[in-house]
């Protein structure tokens, strides 16, 4: 029998709901069966913990005596470039940004000690920040300088506002090179020494969920700790990939922007990351919830590492150069025995995206859930599907001497 | 028979002693050298591999620290920062040795120190600086 989500929040209210998690309810279907798992549970946690590079944060600061427009000068926190192109005293803080001072890989690999994934986990682990601004002065806005001390608590606003995050799969990186190379995916060995890959598996959100009939923009979600929400699809949202017969896509396909409040955050949940000879990011905790509304969406939760399939892609030669072709096929239980093949070559693999931290992200949200302190939402409209058409396409450079 | 890993620090006025001869000639120890590093006028470093007789090996200890170099075990050398991992797994592909392994069930990176050769491919392949080098 089909239930609304009007009807799972009542029971939530009620402190009734059956939640589980997307590792849990592998079991459950596979014991109950399908027709029973979707009448007793209502609602199945999914999780990720991952580095998104398109993350960030924007940030009222509040306004100084005499005041500044900071608005079209220049601004740092902790010494990293801020965006400093809206109003006054709002500034948007990227994850990947670096110090003007940073070496970058001029020392090569390139260290990439502290940016702006660094400046967010310890604005969220409370710790006052060095902001630095300066501004041409204004008959409105005076100030031409200011250098202080910030705290998140004394901010106006501090909101998390991701523009890609949570992708539905995603590649696994090798190197078929005969030098070491570094990668947003970690270090690469040459010839093929080993293969890393990204996703939460079967406990990713959108694998969970792959023709996005549950999550839509306004779906509430765990964000770095907080609550949060889908605020629209994400960039390079890429809904027609090809799909196996499950739904599930086979390279990475769709992806949404989040938005939450940053003071509500944990920095457990939030961790500026470094990649050696790459640059930096954030490591953001992700949990979205799925309504059971009917047997199809529990069909959906109930998918296994087993039956979900990505690409093989060399990041020497492929990657770089756009071109697409995979090397071959595999799925994340293989990915994550440990050992994959690839050209007939034993390769061993590592993970990018923390599966452990994703559990306890989903564990977390299905305690939220049960306790009462957590109600779900109707999407207020849905993501572009497969149906849509909607594509990711290259950039077509055009000659600017014409 | 024994085979012990350690690091040694030499303070700087025994850097240009031949410490390792002497363990060699005198105590009839085999070494192999896993790691070294001299900062003139300030101290050097070795992380060396012995082996040799139980008693042979005592002996040649008594004799490093004796001379004036500090011995520590080598397993305190490369030490994870519980708090700071993330369990991720990046670095397990990377471990020559096979020190960092996934838990098939938890799915958490476990640490076996003792498999460790302090080689520090992990330190920079961390991406959280869970791994840290401790002198």
């Amino acid at each position: 029998m089909a239930k609304t989500i009007k009807e799972i929040n009542e029971k939530i209210k009620k402190g009734k709901a059956v939640v589980v998690t997307a590792e849990e309810i592998i079991d459950i279907v596979d014991k109950k069966g399908l027709a029973k798992a979707a009448e007793e549970v209502d609602v199945v946690t999914t999780a990720t913990f991952g580095p998104m590079c398109s993350s960030g944060a924007y940030i009222n600061v509040g306004h100084t005596k005499p005041k500044i427009k900071i608005g079209g000068g220049k601004a740092t926190l902790n010494d990293v470039p801020v965006y400093a192109g809206f109003a006054a005293v709002d500034i948007y803080l990227g994850a990947t940004a670096l110090p003007d001072e940073d070496p970058r890989n001029k020392l090569y690999p390139g260290d990439f000690e502290y940016g702006g994934g660094h400046v967010i986990e310890d604005l969220v682990a409370g710790k006052d920040v060095k902001l630095v601004a300066s501004a041409y002065g204004t008959d409105c806005y005076p100030r031409k300088k200011l250098e202080t001390w910030v705290n998140i608590k004394d901010l106006n606003e501090a909101v998390l506002f991701n523009p890609r995050n949570v992708y539905q799969n995603y590649n696994v990186a090798v190197n078929l090179s005969d030098r070491v190379i570094y990668t947003y995916m970690g270090t690469l060995k040459p010839h093929l020494g080993n293969a890393n890959y990204c996703s939460a598996g079967q406990l990713s959100p959108l694998l969970n969920d792959p023709y996005y009939k549950t999550i839509g923009i306004g779906t509430r979600i765990f964000l770095g700790g907080g609550i949060g929400y889908v605020a629209w699809h994400g960039t390079q949202h890429n809904p027609t990939v090809k799909r196996k017969e499950s739904g599930v896509t086979q390279a990475p396909a769709g992806t949404l922007a989040v938005i939450g409040d940053l003071k509500q955050m944990k920095p457990e949940w939030l961790r500026g990351a470094t990649f050696h000879g790459y640059g930096v990011t954030l490591t953001v905790g992700i949990g979205i919830p799925i309504p059971i509304l009917n047997e199809q969406i529990c069909k959906y939760t109930a998918i296994k590492d087993e039956d979900i399939w990505t690409q093989i892609i060399d990041y020497s030669e492929n990657y770089p150069q756009g071109k697409g072709s995979s090397l071959g096929e595999v799925n994340y239980a293989q990915l994550k025995s440990g050992h994959i093949k690839v050209q007939d070559k034993d390769v061993p693999t590592g993970g990018i995206s923390s599966y452990s931290k994703a559990v306890e992200i989903a564990n977390t949200l299905k305690t939220w859930i049960k306790k009462g302190d957590f109600l779900l939402t109707e999407p207020v409209a849905s993501l572009p599907g497969e149906e849509s058409g909607y594509t990711f396409k290259p950039l077509k450079e055009r000659p600017l001497d014409k | 028979m024994v085979s012990k890993k350690i690091v040694l620090h030499f303070p700087n006025k025994l850097v240009d002693q031949p410490i390792v001869y002497k363990l060699v000639k005198d105590y009839n120890l085999k070494f192999n050298i896993l790691k070294a590093s001299i900062t003139p006028k300030e101290e050097g470093l070795l992380v060396l591999e012995l082996n040799g007789e139980e008693k042979d090996y005592k002996q040649g200890v008594n004799y490093l620290k004796e001379s004036g170099v500090k011995v520590q075990p080598l397993s305190r050398d490369v030490v994870r920062n519980e708090a700071k991992c993330t369990h991720c797994g990046v670095c397990v592909p990377i471990c020559p040795t096979a020190a960092l392994v996934v838990d098939p069930l938890t799915r958490k990176v476990n640490f076996y120190n003792d498999k460790c050769i302090a080689c520090e491919l992990c330190i920079k392949a961390c991406p959280v600086r869970a791994m840290e080098v401790h002198f």
